[in-house]
C-alpha cells in the first residue's frame, strides 16, 4: 500500500461468519449468513437488489445499528432487533472499535455537522479525542486532500455544492484517519461533475492512505475502476447464503450481467430498452393535436426567495436566472439542463406556476388555461392540477394520505371527475399490489412511479417533472422514460429538468440548456417561430 | 434564513469577546430592569445600550431589519399601557373609554422603554455571537454536557434547512390540489398537512444526522476541542460595561426619585 505509513493509517480487515441483521418489527431479516472476509487495503462494491441488505451491513460496520448486547438501555431497537453470527473489524465487534471505520451516506445536507468548514472537518478528531495541534494538522490535510484547501476554514457549509458537501464528508473522515471507508451511495445524490468529483477525490485519498474501502453504489461504470473486487448479496429472505457472487469486477460484471440488469443495477455499458416514439401525427383521442402552444414563458427571471421584509419596505429577491423565454406545446418534450446552480428546478417551479416570476412571464394560452386565467401563480389549487402537474424530486414531499390509493384518488376527488383513470395507472404503473401500503414505506423505485401516476390523476395537459430519474435504478429509469413517450404520443407537453443525457435522448424534443451564473445558452433546437394566440396579446 | 443565522463578514470588537461575558453582561442589565418599571432607569440603559451597538457592528438600519418586530411590539405595549392603565394627573386625551391621562402617559412610556431595553440587548447578542462559539463557551467553561450542548449546536444547523424544506413542502402539495389559499379553516387544515409533512421530513433528516455524528465517534464520554473557549482582558471590559449601565440605570432612577419595584407597587 503505497504511503500508509506517513498518513498513519492502519488498513483494517472485515470478517463476517454466519453473520444476520434483522431489524425491529420485521419479519425477514435484512442480512441473513453472511460470510465474507476483506483484507486490509482491499477496494471492495457492493451490488444487489434493493432489500439485499447492503445498507444495512454498512451501518453494522460503522457500528451505527442498534446493539443487541449494549448495556445502553436509550437503544430503541435494542428489544427487538436480532442478531446473529459474528462480524469483525480487526476481530473485534465494530461497536468497540470506535473511529476505525468512517461512514459517508447519500444526502449530502445530514453530513455536514458544523456551520463552519474547518470546524466540521475537525468534528470527528474531537471525538476520539485527538490532541488540539494534532487536530488542525490534520484538518488542513484533509482538506487538501480533497481538493478544499482553497477555502478558508471558516468557510460556511451551507453554502457548499452537493459535491463540495460530499467531499468536506470525506474530509472530516479522512481527519479521525479510519481503516475502513464505507460509502453509502456517496453520490446518488449528485449531478455527472460531482459524481466523478467525489469518485476521484475517494481515489486519491485510498492511493495515499491505503485504507480498505466498501461502497454501496448504483452506478457501477463511474466506480468500477476505483475497486478491485465486487461483492453481490441477495436479499436475507434467500435461504442460502447472503454472497451470491464474488469476484474481480470484470469476472462478476460478465458473470452476473443478465442476473443484476434484471435487478436494476446499472452495468456498465447499458442502457435499458425503453419504448419509442410514434412518429408524430394527428391525435384523434385526445382531442388537442400536436404542436399547439399551452404555456409560455417570456424573458423569464426567476427566484426561490420570497420579497425580503426591510422593516416595512418590501425588497425583490435577486433572480438566479433571467431572460429565459420557452415555449410548452401539446405532445412535445421540453428538456431543461444546464449545470448545478443554473436555477434549472427554480425556472420549471416558476414555469408550473408554483413561484411568482421575479421579472417577465408566464401565460397559458386559452387552450390551457380553459377560462381560469392566463397567470398560473393565479389559478386555484384545484385549476392548476388539472392543467399542469408537478412531480418534485423527493416523492415524500407531494404524499398527502396515508394509503397508495387514498393518495391517487386525492386528486380525482378534489376535482369531483376523473377518478375511473385510477386503475388505469395502478395498472400501467405496476401499483395494483400496493394499494393499501402506506407510502412513505415504499422502495424508492415505487415512490417515484407513485407520484408521477398521484399527479397524472388529475389529467393535467402538461406536466413538470424535477429530476425524474435522480438515484433511481435502470428498471424504474426504463419504466418511467417509456411512460413518458406514451403520454407524450397522447399530446401531454412533458417538461423535464435532468442531468441524464440518455433520458433527456428518449424523449426527444426541445433542450433548453441553461448557463451557470443565470444566462441562457442558444438552445439547439428550435422548432417553430413563438406565436401567442390572441387571448395572451390581450394582457 | 440560513443565511440570517451566521455573522457573514462582522468584524466588530464583541464579536471576539467570550459569549458567557456577553450573557453576564446583558443578564445584569435585563435584571435591573425587570425589577423597576420607571421610565428613567429604562432610557439611561437604552442610551447606553445605543452607544455600545456599534461595537457589536450593528448600524441603526442593521438594527430596524433584525429588531423591527420586537421593537414594533415595544411601542404596541407602550400605546396600550398609556391607553388601559388606571388615570392620575391630568387628562391628554379622553376618546370614549380610552383616556390618557399624565401618569398613564409616564408608566406607558416607562413601559415602552423598557420594553426596547430589554429586547434590543438580545439582538445585540444575537448578531455578534456565532452560535458556535456559544457552544464552545457552555461545553467547555459553563461545563454543560458536551453531548447536549453539540446536539442542540447540529439541530440549530438543521433549522435553516427546515425553513427551506417547508417552502418546498407547500409547494409540492400545492402540486397536489391543497391550497394554502381560501378561508381560514382551508388555510388552517392546510398548515396542519404541511407540518405534519415537515415533521416527517424533519424526523428523517435528524435520524440520518444522528448517525453520521455517530459514524464521526460522537457521543463518548471524553473528547477533546479544536477551538479553545477562553476569557480574555476584553471579557472584564464587557462584564464591566454590563455593571456600569445596570449600576447607572438605578442610581439615575434613584436620583430622580422614578425608582418603582415591581413588586412593591400598590397599584
Amino acid at each position: 500500500m503505497p504511503g500508509h505509513d506517513d498518513a498513519g493509517v492502519r488498513p483494517a480487515a472485515v470478517t463476517a461468519r454466519g453473520w444476520g441483521w434483522r431489524h425491529a418489527g420485521r419479519a425477514k431479516p435484512a442480512v441473513h449468513a453472511l460470510d465474507l472476509d476483506i483484507r486490509p487495503g482491499e477496494r471492495v462494491m457492493l451490488l444487489g437488489p434493493s432489500g439485499a441488505g447492503k445498507s444495512t451491513l454498512l451501518h453494522a460496520l460503522a457500528g451505527v445499528l442498534g446493539d443487541s448486547d449494549a448495556d445502553d438501555a436509550g437503544t430503541p431497537d435494542r428489544e427487538d432487533a436480532d442478531e446473529s453470527g459474528e462480524l469483525f473489524i480487526d476481530g473485534a465487534p465494530p461497536r468497540s472499535r470506535r473511529g476505525r471505520a468512517g461512514l459517508m451516506q447519500q444526502d449530502p445536507e445530514t453530513q455536514v455537522v458544523l456551520s463552519r468548514l474547518g470546524d466540521d472537518v475537525a468534528f470527528g478528531a474531537e471525538n476520539l479525542s485527538v490532541p488540539r495541534e494534532e487536530i488542525w494538522r490534520r484538518v488542513h490535510e484533509a482538506l487538501d486532500d480533497v481538493g478544499l484547501s482553497h477555502l478558508p476554514l471558516n468557510h460556511p457549509t451551507s453554502a457548499l455544492s452537493g459535491g463540495q458537501k460530499q467531499r468536506l464528508a470525506l474530509a472530516g473522515i479522512l481527519a479521525m484517519r479510519p481503516g475502513l471507508i464505507l460509502l453509502d451511495e456517496p453520490t446518488a445524490n449528485l449531478d455527472p461533475d460531482g459524481v466523478l468529483e467525489v469518485r476521484d477525490a475517494v481515489g486519491r485519498c485510498l492511493d495515499k492512505t491505503g485504507a480498505t474501502l466498501v461502497v454501496v453504489e448504483h452506478r457501477v461504470a463511474a466506480w468500477k475502476d476505483l475497486v478491485d473486487r465486487i461483492v453481490v448479496l441477495q436479499p436475507g429472505s434467500a435461504s442460502d447464503g447472503a454472497v451470491l457472487i464474488d469476484g474481480t469486477p470484470d469476472e462478476v460484471l460478465e458473470q452476473a450481467r443478465g442476473m443484476l440488469t434484471a435487478a436494476g443495477v446499472w452495468v456498465p455499458g447499458y442502457v435499458p430498452e425503453t419504448r419509442r416514439r410514434s412518429a408524430t401525427g394527428a391525435l384523434p383521442s385526445s382531442g388537442h393535436s400536436t404542436g399547439q402552444l399551452l404555456l409560455a414563458a417570456e424573458n423569464l427571471a426567476v427566484s426561490r426567495e420570497r420579497p425580503r421584509r426591510r422593516g416595512f419596505r418590501s425588497v425583490p429577491p435577486e433572480p438566479v436566472l433571467r431572460d429565459v423565454t420557452a415555449q410548452v406545446r401539446a405532445g412535445e418534450a421540453l428538456t431543461v439542463t444546464g449545470p448545478n446552480g443554473a436555477g434549472k428546478s427554480t425556472f420549471a417551479l416558476t414555469l408550473a406556476g408554483l413561484l411568482p416570476p421575479v421579472g417577465g412571464k408566464v401565460s397559458a394560452t386559452v387552450e390551457l388555461s380553459g377560462g381560469a386565467g392566463i397567470d398560473p401563480y393565479k389559478w386555484r389549487a384545484e385549476q392548476l392540477i388539472a392543467r399542469i402537474g408537478t412531480v418534485f424530486q423527493e416523492p415524500e414531499h407531494q404524499f398527502v394520505t396515508g394509503r397508495v390509493l387514498d393518495e391517487l384518488q386525492f386528486g380525482p376527488r378534489h376535482l369531483g371527475h376523473g377518478e375511473e383513470r385510477v386503475d388505469e395507472l395502478l395498472e400501467r404503473l405496476r401499483l395494483t399490489h400496493l394499494v393499501d401500503a402506506n407510502p412513505y414505506t415504499l422502495s424508492g423505485g415505487e415512490k417515484r412511479r407513485l407520484s408521477v401516476a398521484t399527479v397524472l390523476a388529475a389529467h393535467p395537459q402538461v406536466l413538470v417533472l424535477d429530476e425524474p430519474t435522480f438515484g433511481q435504478d435502470a428498471n424504474t429509469w426504463a419504466e418511467l422514460a417509456s411512460f413518458l413517450s406514451e403520454l407524450l404520443d397522447a399530446g401531454t407537453a412533458v417538461v423535464s429538468v435532468t442531468h441524464d443525457e440518455e433520458f433527456t435522448q428518449v424523449l426527444g424534443g426541445t433542450e433548453l440548456r441553461l448557463g451557470s451564473g443565470g444566462r441562457l445558452q442558444p438552445s439547439p433546437a428550435e422548432p417553430r417561430p413563438a406565436e401567442p394566440t390572441s387571448e395572451q396579446a390581450a394582457t | 434564513m440560513r443565511e440570517a443565522l451566521t455573522l457573514a463578514g462582522n468584524r466588530a470588537v464583541l464579536t471576539r469577546a467570550n459569549p458567557l461575558a456577553k450573557f453576564a453582561a446583558v443578564f445584569l442589565i435585563t435584571l435591573v430592569l425587570a425589577l423597576s418599571i420607571d421610565w428613567m432607569s429604562a432610557s439611561v440603559a437604552l442610551a447606553c445600550e445605543l452607544l455600545v451597538f456599534p461595537l457589536a457592528g450593528l448600524t441603526a438600519a442593521l438594527l430596524w431589519q433584525r429588531g423591527w418586530p420586537l421593537i414594533l411590539a415595544a411601542a404596541v405595549g407602550g400605546w396600550s399601557t398609556s391607553i388601559l392603565s388606571p388615570d392620575s394627573g391630568r387628562l391628554l386625551l379622553d376618546v370614549g373609554i380610552w383616556s390618557m391621562s399624565e401618569g398613564s402617559l409616564q408608566l406607558g412610556l416607562g413601559f415602552l422603554l423598557r420594553g426596547l431595553a430589554i429586547a434590543l440587548p438580545a439582538v445585540l447578542l444575537m448578531s455578534c455571537t456565532d452560535p458556535t462559539d456559544l457552544a464552545d463557551a457552555l461545553a467547555q467553561k459553563a461545563r454543560l454536557p458536551h453531548r447536549f450542548v453539540l446536539g442542540t449546536l447540529a439541530a440549530m444547523r438543521l433549522v435553516g434547512l427546515m425553513a427551506e424544506e417547508w417552502q418546498t413542502i407547500g409547494m409540492a402539495r400545492r402540486a397536489r390540489g391543497v391550497g394554502s389559499r381560501g378561508n381560514p379553516w382551508q388555510r388552517m387544515r392546510a398548515t396542519l398537512g404541511q407540518s405534519f409533512g415537515l415533521l416527517v421530513q424533519a424526523i428523517r433528516r435528524a435520524t440520518r444526522l444522528a448517525v453520521t455524528m455517530e459514524a464521526r465517534g460522537f457521543g463518548g464520554a471524553s473528547r477533546t476541542w479544536a477551538r479553545v473557549s477562553t476569557y480574555s482582558v476584553l471579557d472584564v471590559w464587557v462584564v464591566l460595561g454590563g455593571v456600569l449601565i445596570a449600576a447607572g440605570a438605578v442610581v439615575a432612577a434613584l436620583w430622580a426619585g422614578t425608582w418603582n419595584m415591581v413588586w412593591l407597587e400598590g397599584s
